[in-house]
């Protein structure tokens, strides 16, 4: 036990001697989480836009105005005609032109019908598709609020509700994301890197001499990282509220004990990294390549996996973060109990388990 | 203490240890001399229980290497050939970690290494990535000997040190051998063989010679005479092509000559040399020492197809 005190003493004064170490394990989860946070949005606001209003009436000039005076978009230039719209799109200065027809007002009044045309610059179809949406979002609520009593041809007007999102804010889709990539790739980064670490510098040569047991030597290596790593974790679901307002629905203790459970699945991962890795370059590959992408792209993080072709969906669930981002979401978003979260929780466990006895039995006692 | 019976061990194709036997004393100080190369690591490593031999067997202490390599771990202390402590650790945290992996304390057992860890003491908050070759070594020793060990394994500990930490540490295993330490100890560095009790000459995996320093240089067939001139590139060329040559080899600032019989006189290689144009010859007759009898040890073992017969013959 004495033994096992001093080498977690040691692997700390390792950790917080190490500039490059201290700058994985806090500096990436935060800039990782913001950057992730900004970046992957399914929201839009200040899309540059264009107006031709051919009619220039009151009812035009409101919409216009109310479109304008929604956040999503931004006048870039009024047009003249419609010539200018090929090269304004070549240029790009705009991702969408607004047209209004000739007597707008006129025809709706008169008519009930009054054309609008949207054209957007589907290059970036995703942008495209949003920004049209948006538009004719605010087009179909201008026209109900102004004229509440007309009565529109028979149809079928679907009541939508985000459930658990109502905003459909993009930041509960990230957060849990981003949580389980990072625990995941510091988690298993870290260990590997430190055991392949000894090895490389020679002193991997000393503690085998010793009587230092293989037990020992790993839960050694794990604790340190799998403390830091939960303090990380604490910091992330603190930021996702405070800076992006994702709320914890469930048990806070829950979800924790739900992230040791993962982490120490993660670390295990590294430690079994490091017992086929001979250097630190070879375990940081290994934890980039194939620990990184797969869980970005197979977990469900980014791509929904109802999605995917069936053999990656096969893949899919052999990605440890896949389970666990089913769990903090149901926790966090949901506000679930263990009742229905039970069957994930059990697989990770299965995965510690399979990897820390592959690793101890992997381990060698010997330089061979 | 140390029976080594049989060990052989190959990578790949290469046979680093072929069929070595030796038995080292309780509380001996026992040299491993050779090149590098020659399968000194390999052997301490076996022995250390870090390798399997892949055929024979050694104990340690009457403990097997293979089966009771838990318990020899405990009893043993090993300095490997690279510098192998933390170096982002202090002096004095390195020295308690190990201690505590040991199961014991630094003041326990502060008196079998005083003498040495006294003089790195006023750096004991320095980390040890920073101190200088020589204070790296005795830290390294103070941490192999934390424990008390009965056998202590260095490997190479005095390669890249300089001339006067050498002489030190060397000093320091004299006074370790005092108190019961048995030492297996080995070096590329054959002036340090005459420190030892025992040596043991090894090369490409086997053993030329197992003696005492003394009775291997007397043994020494020939007579060698240290010859130096103004040109030493070719001094070494034409004392070869001398008719009565047997070997030349350069050893520091001489050459030193042996004659296929003893009575090539220092004279005549002058009269010889000065026939070839060399300026300020001298030649004088020497003792041999152990680097003499490796010089020799290994150029008759490469004409030798089978070298055992021989070896056996002289032990």
């Amino acid at each position: 036990m004495k033994q096992l005190k001093s080498f977690i003493k040691k692997e700390f004064y390792h950790i917080f001697r190490d500039v490059r170490t201290m700058l994985i394990l806090f500096g990436i989860p935060i800039t990782q989480l913001l950057i992730f946070g900004t970046v992957i949005k399914n929201e839009i606001s200040n899309v540059p836009v264009a107006i031709y209003d051919q009619s220039k009436d009151d009812v035009s000039l409101e919409l216009s105005a109310k479109i304008l005076s929604s956040g999503y978009f931004q006048l870039n230039e009024n047009l003249g005609s419609i010539a200018g719209i090929d090269e304004i799109f070549r240029e790009g200065t705009v991702k969408q032109v607004i047209i209004f027809e000739n007597d707008f007002g006129e025809k709706l009044q008169r008519e009930g019908v009054a054309n609008v045309q949207l054209i957007a610059d589907a290059s970036d179809p995703n942008m495209a598709r949003l920004v049209t949406s948006y538009t004719t979002g605010i087009i179909n609520d201008y026209i109900t609020k102004m004229h509440p009593n007309l009565q529109m041809p028979l149809r079928i007007k679907p009541e939508v509700r985000m459930y658990f999102n109502e905003e459909m804010k993009s930041a509960y889709q990230f957060v849990p994301g981003t949580m389980a990539l990072i625990l995941m790739l510091v988690s298993a980064l870290m260990t590997s890197i430190s055991i392949t670490r000894e090895k490389e510098t020679g002193t991997m040569e000393v503690l085998l001499a010793s009587p230092l047991r293989p037990v020992q030597i790993i839960v050694g290596k794990v604790l340190p990282y799998l403390l830091l790593s939960v303090a990380n974790a604490f910091v992330i679901v603190f930021i996702g509220r405070l800076v992006f307002g994702v709320p914890v629905a469930g048990s806070f203790i829950l979800l924790m004990l739900e992230t040791i459970l993962f982490i120490t699945m993660a670390l295990c991962l590294g430690i079994l990294i490091s017992t086929i890795a001979k250097t630190q370059l070879v375990a940081m590959f290994i934890s980039l390549i194939a620990l990184m992408l797969p869980t970005i792209i197979l977990s469900g993080f980014i791509f929904p996996i109802e999605n995917m072709p069936t053999v990656l969906q096969w893949f899919s669930h052999i990605m440890p973060a896949r389970y666990f981002i089913t769990i903090i979401r149901a926790i966090m978003l949901k506000g679930v109990g263990i009742l229905f979260i039970w069957k994930e929780t059990l697989i990770l466990l299965g995965m510690t388990l399979l990897f820390i006895s592959i690793s101890v039995k992997k381990f060698k006692v010997r330089l061979e | 203490m140390i029976k080594i019976n049989n060990i052989s061990k190959s990578y790949k194709a290469t046979q680093a240890l072929k069929e070595i036997s030796l038995e080292i004393q309780k509380g001996e100080l026992h040299g491993l001399i050779g090149p590098d190369g020659a399968g000194k690591t390999t052997l301490m490593r076996i022995l250390m229980t870090l390798l399997l031999p892949d055929s024979g067997n050694a104990q340690m202490g009457g403990l097997d290497v293979v089966k009771e390599y838990r318990k020899i771990r405990r009893k043993t202390g090993y300095m490997p050939g690279r510098f192998s402590l933390y170096q982002d650790l202090s002096v004095e945290e390195n020295l308690r970690f190990f201690a505590s992996v040991f199961g014991t304390t630094l003041e326990e057992n502060y008196d079998l290494i005083r003498e040495i860890y006294h003089q790195i003491e006023p750096f004991k908050k320095r980390r040890a990535g920073d101190l200088s070759g020589g204070m790296k070594q005795k830290l390294a020793l103070s941490c192999a000997l934390i424990h008390r060990p009965q056998i202590l394994i260095l490997d190479e500990p005095t390669t890249g040190v300089d001339a006067v930490s050498r002489q030190e540490f060397w000093e320091m295993l004299k006074k370790l051998q005092e108190k019961e330490i048995t030492i297996l100890v080995s070096t590329p560095y054959m002036d340090e063989a005459n420190l030892c009790d025992r040596v043991a000459l090894i090369q490409n995996g086997q053993l030329l010679e197992v003696d005492s320093p003394s009775n291997i240089t007397s043994r020494f067939p020939g007579k060698i005479i240290k010859v130096r001139s103004d040109n030493m590139h070719r001094l070494i060329a034409d004392l070869r092509r001398f008719k009565k040559a047997e070997s030349a080899f350069a050893f520091g600032q001489y050459v030193h000559f042996t004659g296929t019989d003893n009575k090539v006189e220092p004279s005549e290689l002058e009269i010889y040399l000065a026939g070839c144009n060399h300026e300020n010859i001298e030649a004088e007759y020497i003792e041999p020492d152990i680097e003499d009898v490796f010089m020799k040890l290994m150029s008759t073992d490469k004409e030798k197809v089978v070298g055992e017969g021989e070896r056996q013959e002289k032990e």
